[in-house]
């Protein structure tokens, strides 16, 4: 393998429903700033069925070109033939570096190209940065449920390929009058790459924001010694700040609320500009999946509770008798 | 001499150890405080995992023939006790004292249609001996059963029976010749649901909140002369006999509770700051944990002793009733150092140690209390 | 119906802690265990074998104690077991693992005298790694379809297909596959059942076969440290936030603890 035949940093941009996900946007962030170190480019290759619109919004947010691979059979995600695109593209352009978002998508398609393309994937990565050699990126993750950081290299083989975490970069400024070129490509697929086939989606929790997109997010923990305090007292906090409610893994355990706003190294990262944390005692695993919030501010009554160690700001007391005083407090604020 | 668990009895306090750790240390507080007998968990341990039948033979269902033996039942006893001392005592009263009966004195057709299901776990056991007026003096008894044909007819009332009311089978004593004194007890299999067998008063306890004990009140009740167990007039030595094998059960509970409460106790200390010191730094703290720790080595040894002894077959009353004696004691006195080291919370029930003190009461009263045991074993070093 | 899964032992990664002066990781008496994931996959493997006769068969890849979570399992109910350990499949990234464990999976099915396993099963990801790998890199060595993330699992063994419904960030995505499929399993799934006593006795007796990497036809350029693409180069502990301002509840005035949060919230413009 020449090594330097391989050039160009590319985002595995992922799309629901006509809408690019945060994380391909955030990705580009990323993938423009290796780049500009190797002064190499940036590309996002774009599937689905009517997605060109979208190519215009990935420019905007720092690729220099997108390959649009529009095609009504790829309206919904398949992992073998979404995998057979990306083979397909890696040996026509030969890219560096593939970026995908960890998502449950992602990291369902990231192992699928690796392993078909016989390369090296880190997965979750939380940091992104340029060996000293000029060409060798460095993946960084948490291993051992949070409880380590190692960085990962790919040094022999191509494409590096990495998933990196949702919300744990910023999303760029978009710049509308970023220029760049929209390459049209043509899938290449029989029916025998749709090894699996996709019947139906079932929307969950429609209502409300969801965490990993939330600016405010009022978690709860085992503390909260039920369900009821997250459909009460946190959502009302939640809500008068426009926010979303998060658990704990003992909390989801517990079955005091669904899996689906659950924060650690098992459940999501979020980066939200302000994270509440209520009865929650502050596992490693946990503060895995928060430590990106801009400020933490937490409530608990156990004054040695690790969470107390990581947040800005820290009440020692009854998360039940303090949290409705907060939502009254800030109400009054907010008029 | 080996002091060594094998992996296999390793292996299964680890089962035991994991199924409490996920189900019952997170309802116990609740369970404890409603007196919720925790029927689900029952079912659970004694007829999925199996413990019901851990040193009964193979032919009645158990596994015995697969390496299980007293000892490993007695540390599952344990290791329940760690984190519901009530459940122990259901586990262990049905094993101990309703199911064993049957497998020793049981004719083939009794231990089919009624070890089997004891063994599996599928029904649960219970051992009733206790009078109003025959308590430690269990040779007063008062219930009747006269034999009428084909039949017995039971009358009278059992009080304290552990299991009362949830189990399926009961080893009932009872008066077949008064005149006979203690040679005059028989013992009977009855069965839930018949003709004149009914329960009386739930009982309020100081502890095992989570173990079930009633009155039984027998009027007329119609038992088959099959269902007496061993000969008429054996019923004492019956009694006596299983007693010796339940005093293990039980000082296996103490112990139980005792290492639990030892636990939460070191734990604490750990935790607790007064005078800007933890607990444990104080050495009037650490000596008491050390001393809590000894009795309870010690405990272990003599409980462990116990079910090998019985393993062994032959008589084991004086090893039943040092272990006993012993475990329960020394439960009482670890629980209340331990209450005494958590100070004013030790005596609330937010905290576990509260209901470990209380739990570890009845450890020194029933199934003999720990007078009996002291009349057993001066009865051996006197003969 | 011939199933496999897939199983893990790894250190219980809730217990391992950081040494507070070295910032070294503390491996010491961590405690190994079954990872959680693989029990979700193994109890739903055994209710396929419960309601629908299936014979349920284990492999995992580590050292000879790995035969543990074996026992383990086989005494939870699963048929037969068989653990892939060699010094060479050391320090395999998830690439070189997907590899030595399709060669293992085929390996089996071979000793067992079956063409294929119909459904492999692995849990979503292992708790030491996280990578959620594993179970992909596997599908595809073998070229089969893969299904991730399953929170129910439907099979219909005449049709030889499955229907599963597959977490997502919206919610649920239901998919289907005919055999053979890998499918992984989320904690959704299933509250895995415990072993029992008498499946205990009987594993603890049990002959483990333990496959090399020989044994499996395993490549050697493609396996171990020199076989994995991937490097580490660094393990450090994670940078720690650094602790704010804590306020306390005196006396039992919790307002005025609010109210000195909300003074600073709004002069830091945080609210």
């Amino acid at each position: 393998m020449d090594l330097a035949e391989y050039k160009g940093i590319y985002v595995i941009a992922e799309q629901f429903e006509g809408k690019l996900r945060n994380v391909s946007f955030e990705l580009l962030g990323q993938a423009r700033v290796l780049a500009d170190t190797i002064g190499d480019e940036v590309g996002a290759i774009l599937i689905g069925k009517d997605v060109k619109p979208l190519a215009q919004d990935l420019i905007a947010h720092g690729a220099h070109k997108v390959y649009v691979y529009d095609d009504p059979k790829l309206e919904n995600y398949n992992t073998t033939a979404y995998a057979k695109v990306i083979c397909d593209f890696f040996h026509e352009e030969k890219p560096n570096v593939f970026l995908v978002g960890a998502t449950n998508i992602g990291r369902d398609l990231g192992p699928r190209i690796a392993n078909s393309l016989q390369t090296g994937l880190t997965a979750d990565c939380t940091g992104l940065a340029v060996d000293d050699d000029g060409k060798t990126i460095v993946w960084t993750r948490p291993a051992l449920g949070g409880n380590i950081m190692a960085e990962i290299i790919c040094p022999d083989n191509r494409p590096q390929m990495g998933t990196v975490r949702p919300n744990v970069f910023k999303k760029p400024e978009a710049d509308p009058n970023a220029k760049g070129e929209v390459i049209e490509k043509t899938a290449n697929l029989s029916d025998a790459d749709f090894m699996t086939k996709f019947v139906e989606l079932i929307k969950m929790g429609g209502e409300g924001i969801k965490i990993e997109e939330a600016d405010v997010i009022v978690s709860g923990g085992r503390g909260m010694n039920g369900p009821e305090p997250f459909t009460g007292m946190l959502k009302d906090l939640a809500d008068v700040l426009g926010g979303a409610v998060g658990a704990s893994r003992a909390a989801v355990d517990a079955g005091w609320i669904d899996a689906l706003h659950q924060v650690g190294q098992t459940g999501k990262t979020v980066g939200p500009k302000i994270y509440i944390a209520c009865g929650i005692s502050g596992a490693i695993q946990h503060l895995a999946g928060m430590s990106g919030s801009d400020c933490v501010i937490a409530i608990n009554k156990d004054e040695d509770a690790p969470i107390f160690k990581v947040c800005d700001y820290g009440i020692v007391g009854d998360a039940f008798k303090i949290v409705p005083l907060l939502t009254a407090a800030i109400k009054k604020i907010k008029g | 001499m080996d002091f060594k668990l094998n992996d296999l009895q390793k292996d299964i306090v680890k089962t035991v150890h994991d199924y409490c750790e996920k189900k019952i240390k997170p309802d116990i507080g609740e369970r404890d405080h409603a007196g919720d007998f925790g029927e689900e968990h029952v079912k659970a341990l004694m007829q999925d995992m199996g413990i019901a039948g851990i040193y009964y033979p193979e032919e009645y269902g158990g596994m015995g023939n697969d390496g299980g033996d007293v000892l490993t039942y007695i540390l599952c006893v344990e290791e329940i006790a760690k984190y519901d001392a009530g459940m122990a005592a259901t586990v262990s009263a049905s094993i101990s004292l309703g199911t064993n009966p049957i497998w020793q004195y049981g004719t083939e057709e009794q231990k089919k249609k009624y070890l089997e299901p004891l063994v599996t776990g599928e029904k649960l056991g219970a051992f009733c001996l206790t009078e109003p007026g025959a308590g430690t003096d269990a040779a007063m008894q008062q219930t009747t059963a006269v034999k009428d044909g084909d039949h017995y007819i039971l009358n009278g009332n059992k009080i304290f029976i552990t299991n009362g009311g949830k189990a399926d089978t009961y080893i009932v004593f009872a008066m077949t010749d008064k005149s006979k004194g203690t040679k005059g007890i028989s013992a009977f299999i009855v069965e839930k649901g018949w003709e004149g067998f009914t329960f009386g008063k739930k009982e309020d306890k100081l502890g095992i909140h989570t173990s079930q004990t009633m009155e039984l009140i027998f009027q007329d009740v119609k038992v088959p002369a099959e269902n007496l167990l061993g000969e008429e007039g054996k019923g004492f030595i019956i009694a006596m006999q299983t007693l010796d094998g339940g005093r293990i059960g039980i000082a296996a509970q103490a112990l139980g509770i005792a290492e639990s409460a030892l636990d939460d106790a070191v734990a604490y200390s750990k935790e607790r700051v007064q005078f800007g010191r933890p607990l444990c730094k104080f050495q009037n703290v650490s000596f008491k944990l050390a001393d809590m720790k000894m009795k309870i080595e010690a405990a272990r040894l003599l409980v462990y002793k116990a079910a090998e002894a019985k393993q062994a077959g032959g008589r084991f009353s004086l090893e039943a009733a040092i272990a006993k004696r012993m475990a329960s004691d020394i439960a009482m006195e670890v629980t209340t150092e331990a209450v005494q080291i958590f100070g004013g919370y030790g005596y609330t029930e937010d905290y576990p140690v509260a209901r470990h003190m209380r739990d570890a009461k009845i450890t020194q009263i029933y199934e003999g209390t720990n007078e009996v045991q002291l009349m057993v074993t001066s009865g051996f070093l006197l003969k | 119906m011939e199933i496999l899964v897939c199983v893990k032992q790894v250190p219980d990664t809730a217990e391992v802690k950081i040494d507070p002066v070295k910032h070294t990781v503390i491996r010491a008496g961590v405690p190994n265990i079954f990872n959680p994931f693989d029990q979700n996959a193994l109890e739903a493997a055994l209710q396929l074998k419960d309601n629908q006769g299936a014979k349920v068969t284990l492999l995992s890849m580590g050292p000879p104690q790995a035969k543990d979570v074996l026992r383990e399992g086989l005494a939870m109910g699963a048929d037969e077991a068989y653990l892939l350990t060699d010094r060479k499949v050391g320090g395999s990234d998830t690439l070189a693992t997907g590899y030595c464990l399709a060669q293992a999976v085929k390996k089996v099915a071979e000793l067992k005298g079956i063409e294929q396993f119909d459904i492999i099963l692995c849990g979503k990801q292992a708790i030491d790694g996280d990578t959620a790998q594993v179970g992909p890199q596997i599908a595809c060595e073998l070229g089969i379809p893969q299904i991730t993330y399953a929170a129910a699992i439907e099979v219909n063994e005449e049709a030889k297909c499955v229907k599963v419904k597959q977490q997502n960030e919206e919610g649920y995505i239901i998919t289907e596959a005919n055999f053979p499929v890998l499918i992984t399993a989320v904690k959704e799934l299933n509250e895995p059942r415990f072993p029992t006593i008498r499946g205990t006795m009987k594993a603890k007796r049990r002959e483990i076969p333990e496959l090399s990497a020989d044994d499996v036809k395993a490549d050697e350029t493609k396996i171990g440290l020199s076989g994995s693409p991937t490097k580490v180069r660094k393990i450090f502990t994670p940078p720690q936030r650094t602790q704010g301002l804590i306020i306390p509840v005196e006396d039992d005035n919790d307002q005025a603890a609010v109210d000195t949060l909300m003074e600073k919230l709004t002069a830091q413009k945080i609210i």
